[in-house]
């Protein structure tokens, strides 16, 4: 047909876009990750993988396990909502391999500052010093034991 | 610490039991997680918050966050007598380090700990191009760093400023609710770490979570209202003047 | 100082840089340069036509380049196919992926091989080797140009020019969309942001297509059609100030609405966008080109004259509209979303986002241009003759 002929052009055109659309499905099947669309429009796997990362903080029901004694002490005192790892630090790895993996040594003259130093935006009622004025020098667990450290009402260092 | 010889044989072993338990309870491994029956908020207490640092230091920690990155961060707020819509604001280095006592006569003075909300109705989920970041059934925000394409979209589009790119994975990066330690049966590292209570983690699906006789009895907000973002970050004792 | 006041720490740093000026630069060019086609074939302006087959190669030559800072930018160009495997409906830049794509493909490349194929026929017929083998390929094989042939491809070249000109209008109001959807933050967020960045967008390819017209005409030793650049520079005239217009209502209204954004902006436009935005693109940018089009609307100019003037009109729209770009893209980050505070953008130097790249990006398009017209001669001064019974007189330019 005379009128085909000269529209052929236009059918090698749209031959061109099928295949390309059809090529690109394939690839899609392919590439697609498997998981994808499990729960809504992400891989469903990255759940999983995002939950299995590493715990660096053993949390204080880990300590607590081990540590009985201390957490009387602290019960007792002005620290008892204060877990062990704040002022510990992160200590999974101990918790894991208490023997070997010991967690390190403290400097409260660092760490008590930290909470206890002075400043206007603290809440009025936090139980606050100017360290260099209140302890002429003297480290704070002098006076303080750490784990119940109101004085006259904790256990003794 | 002292132990006798006999409790360390008993203890050790029954310590590292507990422990490769507490570890073992990821969703897969664990029928007790079901993502269904928990959706996750946070309430933080201005009332409680004294600018110690040790939550953005313990998610640094906990998350291998890298330096000048925050995940989440503490804002000092000075708000003078006369002009409660200018406050000046600070956080020198996120707040990590605690803040220096300076002291400006009058006024008051408070800090506010940031992280991201977990929005119900997030606008950095909507904006993803590909779907590398996603509300998970149980209501927390995460990024998919091996389908993230780093396009920052997600960063433009958080009206809180919580995300950020990670230089090294060149992915996008925000809190995660620390979702590996929610998911078993552990709280969040920077509410380990605060040591005043002032951050709690909340189940709002959990009839006995705190969080629903808290919210009866106190007048709590959320950060920037007006965009309904459905945040999930709930503060008590929000002062009018908090950006 | 790099930060002043307060920003939230992480907003420091800009997350998108200078390769996103230059990708909406590039794609406004775009589009600009289409509409500019589509004034002849769909609205039988028919004193542009000199232009019509040059101003289709600056648009291509401009989409080809348009993903490459985008690429550079991404943290992870090898997964940016992702955005066509898993598009996410609800964003903005992934369903852009596929407006980029079917304006490639459906719109821009078939009317351009429909406009062409006579030639790319003639030219295969004429060459030998590889040339001849390139033309045959982009042929597809088929080498119908009979009179009913050619009288087809017109009509199906109306229809894709037709259905290009609406296409054109969301390659880059999307663009704009991908900004003025943005609720965070307030210099983006806006109905008007679409708007703006297609109308100047057209301004900006209009002016390309001109000033390129000219310079190959003057490079050529032909002469100019004065007809056409007249008309040309009076369209670009309308459009600036359908532009224009859509800018001051932007401003105007800003001020006069005066939310809690506005006096942080208002600072930060004052301060570290001042050079930018008043100086750059209000006055260099803006008002100078358009009051030197309006002279040669309301005065009667010497040839000379207003060839001088388009030259000059049209280079200073083409750096102003890079500055509105650079206004609204890191403009839009300087500030905070706190708006306590403000911050620096840090440009590299010769680094994968630095100066240098956007600039040889800028310019690499000119390089495609000047292949394609190699491959596919634009000039009228050029048609090729039918090859029956005449002569082949013309070889390619």
């Amino acid at each position: 047909m005379n009128s085909f002929k000269d529209a052929e052009h236009l059918l090698r055109v749209a031959l061109v876009f099928v295949a390309a659309t059809v090529a690109f499905v394939l690839v899609r099947a392919v590439l697609v990750p498997r998981s994808f669309g499990e729960y809504g429009h992400y891989r469903g796997n990255a759940i999983t993988e995002i939950a299995a990362q590493r715990v660096v903080f053993a949390g204080h029901q880990a300590c607590e396990t081990c540590h009985p004694d201390v957490v009387t002490v602290k019960n007792a005192g002005k620290h008892t909502g204060v877990n062990c790892e704040a002022c510990h630090g992160a200590l999974a790895t101990h918790a894991a391999d208490p023997v070997t993996v010991h967690p390190p040594k403290l400097d409260t003259a660092i760490l008590c500052v930290r909470c206890h130093e002075a400043n206007d935006a603290k809440p009025k009622g936090f139980p606050q010093v100017v360290a260099k004025d209140h302890s002429s020098g003297l480290s704070c667990e002098t006076c303080h034991q750490p784990h119940s450290p109101l004085v006259g009402l904790g256990a003794k260092p | 610490m002292k132990f006798t010889r006999r409790q360390m044989l008993i203890l050790l072993p029954a310590a590292a039991v507990a422990w490769e338990a507490v570890l073992a309870r990821t969703p897969e491994a664990s029928p007790n997680y079901k993502v269904t029956e928990h959706w996750w908020g946070m309430l933080v207490d201005i009332s409680k918050c004294i600018g110690c640092g040790n939550c953005v230091r313990a998610c640094a920690t906990e998350n291998n966050v890298p330096d000048g990155y925050f995940r989440t961060w503490i804002e000092r707020y000075h708000v003078s007598d006369d002009d409660l819509a200018n406050p000046v604001v600070d956080s020198p280095d996120g707040g990590k380090n605690g803040f220096p006592p300076i002291l400006e006569p009058g006024g008051k003075d408070f800090f506010v700990p940031k992280m991201c909300n977990h929005c119900a109705d997030s606008p950095c989920t909507q904006v993803c191009p590909v779907g590398a970041t996603f509300i998970t059934p149980d209501g927390v925000v995460l990024v998919d760093k091996k389908y993230c394409i780093g396009c920052r979209y997600c960063i433009q589009a958080c009206p809180y400023g919580c995300r950020f790119l990670n230089p090294k994975t060149q992915t996008a990066e925000k809190c995660t609710l620390c979702y590996h330690r929610i998911t078993k049966g552990l709280t969040t590292a920077c509410c380990e770490a605060c040591p005043t209570g002032a951050r709690q983690l909340a189940d709002l699906k959990n009839p006995n979570d705190p969080i629903h006789a808290f919210l009866r009895t106190h007048d709590v907000q959320v950060l920037k209202p007006y965009m309904a973002t459905g945040a999930k970050l709930f503060y008590n004792d929000l002062d009018g003047s908090v950006r | 100082m790099p930060v002043q006041g307060y920003m939230y720490p992480n907003e420091v740093e800009l997350a998108w840089g200078i390769l996103i000026v230059v990708y909406p630069y590039v794609t406004g060019l775009v589009a600009g340069a289409f509409i500019l086609a589509s004034l002849e074939r769909v609205f039988h302006v028919e004193a542009v036509k000199p232009t019509y087959r040059l101003a289709l190669l600056t648009a291509l030559a401009f989409l080809l380049v348009a993903p490459l800072p985008l690429q550079l930018h991404l943290g992870h160009p090898e997964r940016s196919f992702e955005m066509y495997l898993t598009p996410h409906r609800t964003s903005a830049m992934a369903m852009f992926g596929f407006v980029y794509l079917w304006y490639l493909m459906a719109v821009l490349v078939l009317e351009i091989w429909l406009d062409y194929r006579r030639d790319i026929v003639l030219l295969s017929q004429r060459t030998n080797g590889l040339k001849r083998t390139f033309y045959h390929v982009l042929a597809l094989g088929s080498m119908n140009i009979s009179e009913n042939a050619l009288r087809i491809d017109d009509r199906v070249g109306h229809v894709i020019t037709v259905v290009g000109i609406p296409s054109a209008f969301l390659l880059h109001g999307y663009v704009g969309f991908i900004f003025g959807s943005v609720k965070a933050n307030p210099w983006w967020s806006s109905p008007l942001m679409p708007v703006v960045f297609l109308f100047s967008a057209m301004v900006s390819g209009i002016a390309v297509v001109l000033l390129l017209y000219m310079f190959s005409t003057w490079y050529r030793k032909q002469t100019i059609d004065m007809r056409c650049v007249d008309t040309i520079a009076r369209y670009l005239f309308y459009t600036f100030i359908i532009d224009f217009s859509l800018e001051m209502l932007d401003l105007v209204h800003r001020i006069y609405e005066a939310d809690e954004s506005f006096r942080s902006i208002d600072f930060m436009v004052h301060t570290r966008l001042y050079l930018s935005q008043i100086v750059i693109q209000i006055y260099i940018g803006t008002l100078a080109p358009i009051g030197l089009l309006a002279l040669t609307q309301l005065l009667k100019l010497s040839e000379k004259a207003r060839k001088r003037i388009y030259a000059l009109a049209g280079s200073l729209v083409l750096i102003g509209v890079f500055a509105m770009r650079w206004n609204v893209v890191i403009g839009g980050q300087l500030f905070s979303k706190s708006f306590l505070g403000y911050t620096t953008y840090k440009i590299g130097f010769v680094a994968k986002e630095g100066l240098v790249t956007a600039i040889i990006l800028t310019l690499l398009p000119f390089a495609i241009l000047w292949v394609l017209v190699k491959l596919l001669p634009p000039w009228p001064d050029r048609e090729l003759l039918p090859p029956v019974g005449a002569a082949a007189t013309h070889g390619d330019d």
